[in-house]
């Protein structure tokens, strides 16, 4: 692997071909996918609120619900989570549906259909799997024909060592410019590396897992996971840390130049800059 | 800086127009029925890849008598209304018959007597309703394959189809011509299925009103609503393109998938 180049240091050209064609392609796929799958899985959860350890359900005894109860004054938003209840009226449990408070999950603005549709739901759901899976097994061989993930996502020990470093440098909202911008550095890495190679394997296992068919083609599965209601849940959880990701990474998009970025997943060019000059950022 | 904050407020204005669109879109293209059938080209492609992969005779996974639900939860009619059906009940079912028709050479007319005197099968199994709960029980029953061979089914038949006693949408009201008492349909792949059975006895007791008596399905590598109760007649059938809404069951008239592997 080539000497990482130390951050801010000059280069001669401007335009770097940031991402191969092929990355911008399955990166939208994928981005219309997962929210489709979000919103839809949203929905589908709306059908029943409530997450179990093991195989069978133990209605009494959820690990977590989002749950609505009648109270005094009106209806009430409970989110329970391991015995802990949290009111989340408006937003979890209870919220409004056609200006009108209503028994829900997740509110009507994040799941498809936004009025409550399972059958629909699922329509939309397994079709955007399906699209996702394929989307995803092109851009894995893509990715180990082309060698991208060792090159590109793999971090050297040198990259390594710079983890304390890194962490500094974006809490401090200072990112690299020049030779160093051409190459993820370590905190994206990781990132993508648990995004690509743990989080989304892990929605489809968990999401095959549901399946009564499946386990009957692939009863390890239920081994696997200990049980389908673990399943669910572990499946509830990754497309959680999934959600998580895609804010931050909203979030680390736009302070790190937001249109240098946008462009250079649109077109693949990214401008590396010229930290003596002053036109750019 | 300035400039690039503002290319930022544009940005997240941009997303946050789009992502409103996007959601009323979504309902929009919902009910659209070309889009709705592309949707399902994907249900189509689950079933030939599932078809593929459990074929015949995978069997769904069993359990152990500790893994039994302490209360398995009831859902879809659970206590029928129905004239007929009230009538049979309280006379404990000795009335009623498990009639066999359609595309079969010999018309079957069974009693619960004749069907528990039939070799049976028991199984311990999952149940996973489609909204995404799961409760295992112990089911005991006759194979479906047994009384389809007695009834000598013709080559032509496709499918097999379960005419129900239960109305789900308001109690039964036999001169309602709008009442639609419950239907499902399997294929013969299923139909075949040695988990595949009418079963009479839950838990080691005979099945009680809001499981089915006198005799429900059981399909063990589909999602619940598959398991139609409460089932007073069989239909063997080429096609169910004329049974009520043409998807072939209730459900499935009302928008999910007549495959219910997944």
């Amino acid at each position: 692997m080539a000497a990482v180049p130390p951050p801010d240091s000059p280069v001669a050209e401007r335009w770097y071909r940031r991402h191969a064609g092929l990355v911008r392609i399955t990166h939208w796929i994928n981005v219309v996918c997962f929210s489709l799958l979000l919103m839809s899985g949203l929905q589908i959860f709306n059908a029943h609120p409530a997450l179990y350890v093991g195989e069978r359900s133990d209605f009494d005894h959820p690990t977590l619900s989002i749950l609505a109860r009648q109270s005094e004054r009106g209806l009430v938003g409970e989110t329970v989570i391991l015995g802990h209840a949290f009111d989340t009226t408006g937003v979890l449990g209870a919220s409004s549906e056609d200006g009108q408070i209503s028994r829900r999950a997740f509110p009507s603005w994040i799941t498809i259909p936004s009025y409550q549709d399972l059958a629909t739901g699922r329509r939309w759901h397994f079709f955007f799997a399906w699209l996702l899976v394929l989307n995803g097994l092109v851009y894995l061989a893509w990715g180990c024909a082309s060698r991208h993930f060792g090159r590109d996502l793999l971090p050297s020990r040198v990259e390594f060592g710079r983890v304390g470093s890194e962490i500094l440098g974006h809490l401090r909202l200072r990112f690299p410019r020049g030779a160093a911008a051409k190459r993820y550095n370590v905190l994206q890495q990781l990132a993508y590396l648990l995004v690509v190679f743990v989080l989304f394997p892990l929605m489809i296992l968990t999401g095959l897992t549901m399946s009564p068919a499946i386990d009957s083609a692939v009863p390890q599965l239920l081994t696997l996971f200990g049980g389908r209601q673990t399943a669910r849940l572990i499946h509830f959880v990754a497309a959680s840390g999934l959600a998580l990701f895609v804010i931050v990474h909203l979030v680390m998009v736009l302070v790190s130049g937001a249109w240098n970025n946008l462009r250079s997943m649109v077109t693949g060019w990214y401008d590396l800059g010229n930290p003596g000059a002053t036109d750019v950022r | 800086m300035s400039g690039d904050r503002l290319h930022r407020r544009g940005l997240l204005t941009g997303l946050a127009t789009l992502g409103g669109l996007a959601v009323s879109g979504c309902d929009r293209l919902s009910n659209e029925p070309h889009f709705r059938s592309v949707l399902d080209a994907a249900n189509s492609l689950t079933y030939r890849v599932q078809r593929l992969l459990i074929g015949a005779d995978r069997l769904a996974p069993e359990y152990g008598e500790a893994d039994i639900s302490p209360v398995f939860r009831a859902n879809g009619s659970t206590d029928p209304q129905d004239e007929e059906y009230l009538k049979l009940a309280g006379n404990h079912f000795a009335d009623w018959r498990l009639k066999v028709h359609g595309l079969v050479e010999h018309e079957l007319s069974l009693s619960l007597e004749e069907l528990r005197a039939l070799p049976a099968r028991t199984q311990i199994t999952r149940h996973d309703c489609v909204e995404g709960w799961s409760c295992i029980g112990k089911w005991t029953g006759v194979p479906l394959a047994a009384i389809l061979s007695r009834a000598d089914i013709r080559p032509e038949a496709r499918f097999v189809v379960f005419h129900c006693a239960d109305t789900l949408d308001d109690g039964g009201d036999d001169t309602d011509p709008e009442s639609i008492r419950y239907y499902e349909s399997i294929d013969l792949i299923d139909a075949a299925h040695p988990q595949t059975i009418l079963a009479y006895e839950m838990n080691g007791k005979p099945l009680t009103v809001p499981y089915g008596s006198p005799l429900r399905l059981r399909l063990e590598r589909q999602l619940g609503y598959k398991m139609a109760k409460y089932i007073m007649r069989i239909e063997l059938v080429r096609s169910f393109a004329d049974l009520q809404g043409g998807r072939g069951g209730y459900w499935e008239d009302r928008g999910y998938e007549w495959y219910a592997g997944i």
